[in-house]
């Protein structure tokens, strides 16, 4: 079968792979369908995604004007009308003013603190087939899983650096990075840090419970895309295909007792504004259903290819993720906000001023690296990165760039109770 | 001011009715309140007890001052009592300020795990000043489970709108044997003085201190502020502003025996 000009066909595939790999990718009746659950995924009661996939589908953003802007804008509380209309076209002449309100709300909320973490990739094991990630299944790339005492290094140098917060990633493969694998990680993880978070496939309740009880507290996982029907052409095999499944994540980790967790659209993989629109009402309406859970929301992007103006006219610009930013600030003052390393440092260092609120540091992607990106120590033996990162300073560095910058950085903000 | 008006906590005698809050720390936030405001008394969230490796918020805090540790992050008794225990371990002593929310949006004070964790405290030993939303039943009950002070707030954190529970705090100063201290929401100075007319015991303040564009002004303010509200009360404010217009001629005049 020709190679066609979207998918990377490694040459390190076996036949039968590689015939697999072009049939889910040419042939959409030969995948699985992905609302349906597999078996041992657990299916709880809840209307949460009924209601968010109803509001996003139906979005006309077109349909909104300055007048309706400047409402939501001057409007005390923010309704979900108001946060349409910041997240239209017509409010684009209306950034400033959308960031002058977002930074009063995010003052009042936060004062001037900004929360700086790091995150430990553990594991790039992956079984899941999503075009756009260098951790696909199909994807050549050195793979690694660290061991126990592999990881308590990482997190001593991390530690050492003066972290205090991290967030724990696998790539997304329960054979290779199993429970009771990433349940050792966490206790490890209490003896060094204040607050783990953790970013891994998603799991059934009493496995949330279980990492709990092992030391984490915080659990994120992005939706990537609220539109099903996109979902459907991006990740083509795995058990993130089941998009209910994942959807339901956050819902679960809090019936496990977590303490929080996180939300969000990879935004630029389908219709930007209607994935801002289903990121922010995710978190909105689990914050009606669970008023003790804090909530924070991430805004990763693909980034604009040049000369792409044509073609995909929905490209996310700096502006737009401005805009996105300020709208969710204003819609949900209470959220945190997490600004990634993909953004370069000017973006994170302007939009930390007016809605985000909390920023990572000294990142590493790869696997088992700290040695050598925090210490200068070279070490062959490493797992590949997930993306290239956009802001490499370290963690001293942006602790004194937002000190200096007028704000007060805060290195955790959490008791393990 | 009259070196006799001492404000008694928990066996403590201070002089400041100014207590700094702990929302938004810096060292010329804590200088400021300590020298200009006269605060004797910091808060202190004990999740954020430290925020940089040899730049620990204790050692910004001089001797002479009290600490008064919080228990922000607990969201029921349980995690409340739990925190407050270790603050003590830490060397915090034994002043807590009980705040539990249950609501990340608005962060109000869930009254009902508040008596519950006031009650397993106070029993513990800890001089318990419990945050609460402004409701007779609520502080009685605090009262009876060992509070030495309540906490009520003048209006949501954050929202700078004042005193927006007045009344309500004004049946609680009336009403309740032990301090009542105004916490969240005071935006200004006047804010201050009037809760301090009224007979609020002291007041907590943070965000409008830090965010002033001179905080050791603003901390004077304050400390200002508080003194003459202090002051107003101790004096007797006249009953006629107080409970609204009366005829210079007493109304009951004509009475003859």
């Amino acid at each position: 079968m020709a190679q066609n000009q979207f998918f990377v066909d490694s040459d390190k595939l076996s036949s039968s792979a590689l015939e697999h790999k072009h049939l889910i990718e040419n042939n959409p009746s030969a995948r699985t369908n992905h609302m349906e659950y597999l078996e041992g995924m657990e299916k709880i009661s809840s209307d949460i995604m009924d209601k968010v996939l109803g509001e996003a589908g139906r979005f006309d953003y077109n349909k909104y004007n300055a007048e309706d802007v400047k409402r939501a804008i001057n409007n005390e509380t923010c309704s979900i009308e108001d946060f349409k209309a910041l997240l239209s076209p017509a409010a684009k002449p209306f950034l400033e003013e959308m960031a002058q309100r977002a930074k009063a709300e995010t003052s009042k909320h936060f004062g001037n603190t900004v929360y700086i973490f790091t995150p430990l990739y553990i594991a790039n094991f992956c079984e899941n087939y999503c075009i756009y990630c260098g951790f696909n299944c199909y994807n050549d790339i050195n793979r690694k899983k660290l061991d126990m005492q592999e990881i308590e290094h990482e997190m001593k140098i991390i530690a050492d650096s003066g972290i205090e917060e991290i967030l724990m990633l696998t790539g997304e493969s329960r054979s290779q990075s199993n429970i009771e694998y990433i349940g050792e990680a966490c206790k490890l993880s209490r003896k060094y840090f204040r607050n783990t978070g953790l970013e891994i496939y998603p799991v059934n309740s009493d496995e949330y419970k279980y990492l709990h009880e092992c030391g984490a507290d915080y659990v994120t996982v992005f939706q990537e895309t609220y539109d099903a029907d996109k979902y459907e052409t991006l990740h083509l095999t795995g058990h993130k295909r089941v998009f209910p499944y994942r959807f339901d994540a956050q819902e679960r980790a809090i019936i496990g007792g977590m303490r929080g967790v996180g939300i969000s659209a990879l935004l630029g993989l389908a219709d930007f504004r209607k994935d801002a629109l289903a990121t922010a009402l995710h978190a909105y309406y689990l914050q009606r259903k669970y008023p003790h859970v804090e909530y924070s929301l991430s805004c990763p992007r693909l980034r604009p290819i040049i000369n792409n103006d044509k073609i995909n006219p929905l490209d996310i610009r700096e502006k737009e993720l401005c805009q996105v930013l300020c709208a969710y600030r204003i819609f949900l003052p209470y959220v945190g906000i997490t600004i990634s390393s993909r953004e370069q440092k000017h973006f994170r260092d302007g939009i930390v001023k007016i809605a985000a609120t909390k920023i990572s540091a000294g990142v590493s992607t790869g696997i088992g690296d700290h040695e050598s990106k925090y210490n200068g120590l070279e070490d062959e033996n490493t797992g590949d990165e997930q993306f290239e990162i956009s802001d490499s300073r370290s963690f001293d560095e942006m602790y004194n760039d937002m000190a200096s910058e007028g704000l007060q950085p805060v290195l955790n903000d959490y008791v393990y109770v | 001011m009259d070196n006799k008006d001492t404000f008694i906590l928990g066996g403590k005698e201070f002089k400041s009715r100014f207590i700094l809050g702990s929302g938004k720390y810096s060292m010329e936030l804590i200088k400021a309140a300590v020298e200009n405001a006269g605060a004797e008394i910091i808060t202190l969230a004990v999740r954020r007890t430290n925020t940089k490796k040899n730049e620990n918020i204790l050692d910004y805090i001089p001797d002479n001052v009290t600490l008064l540790p919080n228990t922000s992050g607990a969201r029921d008794a349980k995690e409340a009592v739990r925190i407050a225990r270790m603050s003590r371990e830490l060397g915090c002593g034994d002043f807590v300020k009980i705040e539990i929310m249950r609501d990340s949006k608005y962060l109000l004070p869930d009254n009902a795990e508040t008596i519950k964790a006031t009650e397993i405290l106070a029993g513990e030993g800890f001089v318990v000043l419990p945050y609460m939303y402004p409701d007779i039943y609520a502080a009685r009950s605090l009262v009876d489970a060992g509070a030495a002070a309540v906490m009520p707030l003048a209006s949501p954190i954050g929202s700078n709108k004042g005193l927006a529970t007045k009344d309500f705090i004004q049946i609680l100063i009336d009403e309740i044997d032990i301090p009542v201290i105004i916490d969240a929401g005071i935006g200004k100075p006047s804010q201050a003085c009037e809760a301090m007319e009224m007979g609020a015991a002291a007041i907590m303040a943070n965000t409008a201190i830090a965010t002033a564009g001179d905080i050791p002004v603003m901390a004077g303010a304050f400390k200002s502020a508080i003194e003459a509200g202090r002051n107003a009360y101790l004096a007797g404010l006249g009953r006629v502003l107080e409970r609204g217009a009366s005829a210079s001629d007493p109304l009951t005049g004509f009475l003859r025996d």
